[in-house]
């Protein structure tokens, strides 16, 4: 695993644009595929019959602006929504085949499968050790073996094991802010989910922390599918195969990142991404 | 400037809040300036003044309080003074303490070689000694032999009421103790008969006489033993006389301690001004607690504060947790916690009456029916005891515990609820492993606020277990080593008792003040502890701040 080098962030953002023009040789199934979802806060009509499909082992992007449901989109392939009164949810949704709303599916089966980084980094008030291997000490793994090797892991995949490695149990919330996001990051693939959801991971983030995450994504692209939400025009551009954009509950237009942005079909899109939009 | 606009300014604002704070600050800290003087100042070993009055009648004593005559209505209205004298001497003269006017002094002096002596019963005794006698045979025969042979006898005394005490309530306890057992035992099996007439019980009960007769042997053993010890110790006698010429003899066994008052140096009194101390915090009380420590009160107020946060940690934290985490938010949830609230309001006597009721009577008395049912009538859980009283205050602090585990609980970050549900985790979990732990110094916070209002409550304890004098800590070397159903001493009730219903006022007095002192020093530590503890897991248990 390649650790971070001070001129990687640079490889990213040359190397991102391109990708659209050079066809992937990866197989690249769908991994979530969402057949006209619709969800409902009590009266309240979040999202409009949204039917998407994001391809394993590649990143995808929602923009669009506040409000206008990428989160609540992101949330409903684990699940989150159940934690909020009143919601309603109609339409299909799979992750890696598994029905994710059917009655019979189980909840803590989905969130093991899809791992979640939020907006704001949340790491427990616990030793950074425990955060990272807090989903294995869940899932009734105790062995010290066994927990060590998933933290090594896992931090070296989140570009973090350098960092801390001497300062294994030590607060989890004395770390930087970058440093407090990856580590989430590490905490979520330590249980190995198949998708990792991220909340707007960067938007708390200065500038070089945020091209930290930035090529980690990239690298973990190789292991995991990714959808992240993110407001940031460049941050999807750079790091994202295809990007979606929503508004006001409904989906606007999917395509491939580059065309997206360079070739805009929806006037709607255009518009956004120009910046000539309320 | 105009009044309206300094007004408006608000500058008077700041002398009206910095003037409330600074009465509040004063009269706490003149509170606790009171109790620490006169608390604190009792074991200092004062000179003892020598007086003779115009009727040729001759005092000593250490002089207690000085203060102005009273008489309303004529010219020497609070002019002229009068002294209170600290005479001791009770079994002689009927009393300890007398006031004489200073205009019937003729002669005020300090006599050297003058004692002051603390012994077991009847107060101090003030007097010269002068005259030992070990049986038949005289010692010392005048003040200066019997002075120099004093201190060693004081000593020796010391060691023989151990030894005594020792036999009396170790080795005798423990035998009365077997013997009880045996009793209960021989009541079981009358039980068991009585259930089933046909039974045989010959050969249990001729083991239980038997063992019964070893611990009567070992009984008498024992006294052989105690009744030869005190021969031994009690032969020694010392004769002290007043200073009208009155003769007192005294066991050496009984005299605690003995100083020439008038002769100590600085050093020296603050040498016994320590020993005083110390013995005050570790002795049993003596003379109907009037003299004597302090020490089973401490112990009681301290265990049934711990006892108390057993029970109500675990009570209240469960119900926050329902409240806070399970429990759907709406009209019923609000008004539960509105009476819990509520519930923090209500006297605490109210708390006394229900605990009689509920855990003395209801549950102790169907434990006993159960249980101890050889043992009736004599109650063994159906009367006051530590277990009830904490249970009762823990009662009445689970308010705290709840309104606070439940501020707590609300405060710990969604986000982190999230993190932890995220990653798999069921409710029961995240509670467990994120909420908990980080709600844990908030909940700590709830329970110093219980310790304290607990440590300090008297009025339900009288209801449920407290007691004037308890034989018996409610820990000791028998088996099962915690007697929770046991009546226990605490300083709340022990400050009532002695300075109220106290036989000897003006001796306890000052006994009122020291106790308090303790009462409020083991509460702050106990406040000390818990929020060094809270500031150990808010510093582990931090949230990001950044």
């Amino acid at each position: 695993m390649k650790t971070t080098a001070p001129d990687s962030g640079l490889r990213i953002r040359t190397a991102v644009p391109s990708k659209g023009d050079s066809p992937d040789v990866r197989p690249s199934e769908a991994e979530i595929v969402c057949k006209s979802v619709n969800l409902a806060y009590g009266e309240n009509h979040a999202l409009h019959d949204i039917s998407m499909e994001m391809e394993a082992r590649r990143v995808t992007a929602l923009i669009g602006p506040s409000g206008c449901g990428k989160s609540t989109l992101l949330r409903c392939f684990n699940r989150m929504n159940d934690l909020i009164d009143n919601v309603r949810i109609w339409g299909e949704i799979r992750v890696s085949g598994l029905d994710v709303n059917a009655a019979t599916t189980d909840v803590i089966e989905v969130r093991r499968r899809v791992g979640m980084v939020f907006q704001k980094s949340n790491p427990f008030p616990k030793s950074i050790f425990e955060n990272v291997v807090y989903g294995l000490r869940i899932a009734g793994i105790n062995e010290k073996t066994v927990l060590q090797e998933a933290c090594e892991r896992s931090l070296r995949a989140a570009a973090l094991w350098d960092e801390v490695k001497d300062r294994l149990d030590e607060s989890g919330l004395g770390l930087s802010g970058g440093q407090m996001q990856r580590l989430c990051i590490a905490r979520a693939i330590a249980v190995e989910p198949e998708i990792i959801l991220m909340d707007e991971p960067c938007s708390a983030l200065d500038p070089i922390a945020t091209l930290k995450i930035e090529e980690l994504i990239y690298e973990l692209k190789e292991n995991y599918t990714i959808v992240i939400v993110t407001h940031n025009l460049q941050q999807a551009a750079r790091v994202s195969d295809r990007t979606a954009l929503l508004w006001l509950g409904r989906l606007v237009e999917y395509a491939p990142t580059a065309e997206l942005f360079t070739a805009p079909k929806d006037k709607l899109t255009e518009d956004y991404i120009t910046g000539r939009f309320g | 400037m105009s009044l309206r606009k300094r007004l408006a300014r608000g500058d008077h604002m700041i002398w009206f809040t910095g003037s409330a704070l600074g009465i509040c600050l004063l009269m706490i800290f003149g509170l606790l300036a009171i109790i620490l003087v006169n608390g604190l100042g009792i074991f200092w070993p004062h000179a003892i003044e020598q007086v003779t009055t115009g009727d040729g009648s001759v005092l000593a004593g250490e002089i207690a309080q000085r203060q102005a005559i009273p008489n309303p209505g004529h010219a020497d209205h609070l002019l002229n003074h009068r002294i209170q004298l600290r005479t001791g001497n009770r079994d002689l003269y009927g009393f300890d303490f007398t006031w004489v006017n200073e205009s019937d002094i003729v002669k005020r002096e300090r006599p050297a070689g003058i004692f002051f002596v603390e012994r077991s019963e009847y107060g101090p005794l003030v007097g010269t000694p002068v005259r030992i006698m070990e049986g038949e045979r005289e010692i010392a025969s005048d003040s200066k032999a019997a002075r120099e042979k004093l201190p060693g006898l004081v000593t020796k005394a010391a060691s023989d009421r151990e030894a005594i005490e020792a036999i009396e309530k170790d080795e005798i306890g423990e035998v009365n103790y077997e013997i009880e057992r045996l009793r209960l035992e021989a009541r079981r099996l009358d039980f068991r008969q009585g259930r089933e007439p046909g039974l045989d019980f010959a050969a249990e009960r001729a083991e239980i006489q038997g063992r019964e007769q070893s611990e009567q042997a070992r009984y008498a053993e024992l006294e052989a033993k105690l009744v030869g010890l005190l021969e031994s110790a009690a032969g020694t006698r010392v004769t002290f006389v007043t200073v009208d010429g009155q003769e007192k003899e005294l066991r050496s066994l009984d005299i605690y301690r003995a100083y020439p008052a008038n002769e100590l140096s600085v050093f020296e009194r603050a040498g016994t001004y320590v020993s005083r101390l110390w013995g005050f915090l570790t002795d049993e009380p003596r003379e109907a607690n009037t003299e004597g420590g302090i020490w089973p009160a401490i112990f009681g107020t301290v265990m049934m504060v711990f006892l108390m946060s057993l029970a109500v940690v675990p009570l209240g934290v469960l119900a926050a947790l329902y409240l806070r985490e399970y429990a759907k938010q709406g009209v019923l949830v609000r008004t539960v916690r509105v009476a819990v609230n509520n519930l923090a309001g209500v006297p605490s006597i109210v708390f006394g009456v229900f605990g009689l009721g509920f855990f003395v009577y209801f549950v102790g008395g169907g434990i006993d029916r159960l249980f101890f049912a050889e043992a009736l009538p004599t109650p063994t859980y159906g009367t006051g005891g530590i277990l009830w009283a904490s249970l009762t205050l823990a009662l009445l602090t689970v308010p705290v515990v709840i309104v606070a585990s439940e501020e707590a609980l609300a405060a710990v970050p969604r986000s982190m609820r999230e993190a932890s549900l995220a990653m798999g985790a069921t409710k029961f979990q995240t509670i467990l492993r994120v909420v908990l732990p980080a709600a844990a110094p908030g909940i700590l916070t709830g329970l110093i606020l219980a310790m304290a209002r607990a440590a300090g409550e008297v009025a339900p304890l009288m209801l449920t277990g407290v007691v004037k004098l308890a034989p018996e800590l409610p820990v000791d070397s028998f088996f099962p080593f915690f007697h929770l159903d046991r009546k226990f001493m605490h300083l709340g009730f022990h400050i009532y008792d002695v300075g109220f219903q106290s036989p000897n006022v003006e001796a306890a007095k000052p006994m009122v003040y020291t106790t308090t002192v303790f009462l409020l020093l083991i509460i702050v530590l106990l406040n000390l502890t818990a929020i060094q503890v809270r500031n150990y897991l808010r510093e582990k248990y931090r949230t990001a701040a950044f």
